[in-house]
């Protein structure tokens, strides 16, 4: 019996799993490794601090998730070795493989930052990016009688880079309807030296936060809390007060990747940009957030990544050489507040650009604008998600990006990504 | 008639002013890049570049901030003190290797 083992059956690793099923004949096992018991649908923690309440929903039994014909084993990796195509577990049991798929991920890393975790205790710094943070953020919210609400991303790469702006844009919404928006200062302290890595997209987002009177403080790179006096302080020591600190932390790819030597200063695998082979490693495939790679960190990123690897993971069984075919896709719903949301289409060299999408002059969808029929569609990819996307059924929305539908009188001649330090 | 220092001749530049060819780059044309934003270069601002174009040569990638802190021996806060505003980006500039990219 051969073995096709994935590591982290989350978005990425259920998604390949469930695909390579239907492609493998019975001679192959396909084998998750996995400690969560539950699968949680992450895009819905935005919307928690709000007063969403449905948990249930964003919730499934991982053996749910994952065909008959995957295995899965409830437990964590604590080291790969591939020279001997082995992995260990916690439990010190070893599996071996013939082809493994890393897609452990992304950890928040609060331990990374001096302060953060003393804010933590003290109930003044909190995060939406797990599912406890959400939650106690609710509480918090609720409670909050005023005061300047800081939002901070400590460094990149984050997953899904857009949320900490439609954070501030649900929580200016969420204060205005409150009648207390006269009471709470909102403030965006990042370390890019624009609101977006984007220009066309960055200056979008900079006349909706100036719309909606939130601050931004550029190229902030947070090296300390000072939990005691509430100050966020930057390595270039400047100082931001704040009553509320809602934090995104350092996120660091899984640690035995580290402990294996296989990965780059935050544990993120090098992989090949259009091949998801990690580098030097024949039978070592990665996607997701746990890669290296320079793609957005998103669930449709993985969604268009399982796409690549079923190709590879096939080509690589049958010896030939993978196919450069990832190019980087990305698009993501933008919540904007008051019932409307933005819709973004790019990838490593396209730009977000205005139009349609997925059908060029029809949509239904509006790229880089706000609408009403964007924000039902962010609210549909849920269903989207359990029903269409984890199953590796086929959907409607190819892998490559396409430009019909794009007004390519906006595209710069080079897409440059830039970062603030 | 001896100038008061010999001109170094600038290569050519992107719109950010990074160098467009990382090979045209010399350490008096990093002294002459400092000058221009008001810096002079110490043997700690060195180890830095030294770092960064040896790292570039290796990875084909200019190293990110991070990258820098932990690999070169000078920390972050250092970095800071060093490099004001964006290490990562100021220190590619005048080792003359192209701007850091990061993911979004
Ligand atoms: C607040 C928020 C909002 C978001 N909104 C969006 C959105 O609107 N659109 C979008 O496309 N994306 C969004 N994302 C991002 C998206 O959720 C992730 O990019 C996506 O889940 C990545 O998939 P993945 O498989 O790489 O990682 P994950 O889905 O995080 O899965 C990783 C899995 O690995 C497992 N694991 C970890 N360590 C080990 C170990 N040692 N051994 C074995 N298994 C391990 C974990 O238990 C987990 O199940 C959002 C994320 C957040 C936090």
């Amino acid at each position: 019996m051969k073995q096709l083992l994935v590591l982290g059956a989350g978005s990425g690793g259920t998604m390949v799993a469930n695909r390579m099923r239907r492609r493998l004949g019975a001679d192959w096992m396909i084998t998750v490794v996995d400690p969560a018991a539950l699968h949680l649908y992450q895009p819905g923690l935005l919307f928690l601090p709000f007063g969403a309440n449905d948990e249930a929903a964003m919730l499934r039994p991982r053996r749910r998730t994952l065909s008959s014909g995957v295995a899965w084993i409830e437990g964590g990796v604590t080291a790969v070795d591939p020279l001997h195509r082995s992995v260990k577990l916690h439990d010190g049991q070893n599996l071996t493989y013939d082809f493994l798929v890393v897609a452990s991920g992304a950890r928040l890393r609060f331990d990374m930052t001096p302060g953060l975790d003393d804010g933590r205790a003290r109930g003044d710094v909190h995060d939406f990016y797990s599912l406890e943070g959400a939650q106690a953020l609710r509480t918090a919210l609720a409670g909050f009688g005023g005061g300047r609400l800081v939002v901070n991303v400590v460094e990149m790469p984050i997953k899904c880079p857009v949320a900490p702006l439609e954070f501030l844009f649900l929580a200016d919404a969420f204060f205005t309807r409150r009648g207390m928006r006269d009471k709470v200062e909102l403030v965006y302290a990042t370390p890019l030296d624009s609101a977006f890595t984007r220009p066309l997209c960055a200056k979008h987002m900079q006349h909706l936060l100036a719309q909606k009177g939130i601050a931004l403080e550029r190229e902030f790179a947070a090296g300390e809390v000072d939990a005691e006096h509430k100050l966020l302080r930057s390595y270039d020591q400047r100082e931001l007060a704040y009553d509320l600190l809602v934090s995104i932390p350092t996120h660091s790819g899984a640690a035995f990747v580290e402990d294996s030597g296989l990965g780059n200063e935050l544990a993120f695998l090098p992989t090949h940009k259009q091949t998801l082979q990690v580098e030097g490693q024949e039978r070592l495939f990665a996607l997701g957030d746990a890669t290296a790679l320079p793609s957005s960190k998103a669930g449709s990123v993985a969604h268009f990544q399982a796409e690549v690897l079923e190709t590879n993971l096939l080509e690589a069984i049958a010896g030939r050489a993978p196919k450069p075919e990832f190019d980087g896709h990305a698009n993501c719903f933008v919540e904007t507040g008051h019932g409307k949301a933005m819709l973004i289409d790019f990838n490593y060299d396209v730009d977000p650009l205005p139009g349609r999408y997925p059908i060029a002059g029809l949509g239904p969808f509006s790229l880089l604008s706000e609408s009403r029929m964007n924000h039902l569609g962010k609210l549909a990819f849920r269903w989207l998600y359990w029903n269409g996307l984890l199953p590796g059924r086929p959907i409607p929305v190819s892998a490559r990006l396409s430009m019909s539908g794009k007004r390519l009188e906006f595209a710069s001649p080079s897409a440059s990504q830039t970062q603030g330090s | 008639m001896v100038s008061e220092a010999v001109a170094t001749p600038m290569p050519t530049r992107d719109v950010d002013g990074f160098l467009c060819d990382s090979a045209q780059w010399t350490p008096a044309l990093a002294e002459a890049l400092a000058r221009e934003v008001g810096m002079t270069l110490t043997p700690e601002h060195w180890q830095v570049l030294t770092f960064c174009r040896e790292d570039f040569a290796r990875q084909g990638v200019s190293p990110g901030v991070r990258r820098v802190a932990q690999l070169s021996g000078i920390d972050m806060k250092a970095l800071y003190r060093l490099f004001p505003k964006g290490p990562g980006k100021l220190a590619a500039k005048l080792a003359g290797i192209p701007k850091p990219k990061s993911c979004l």
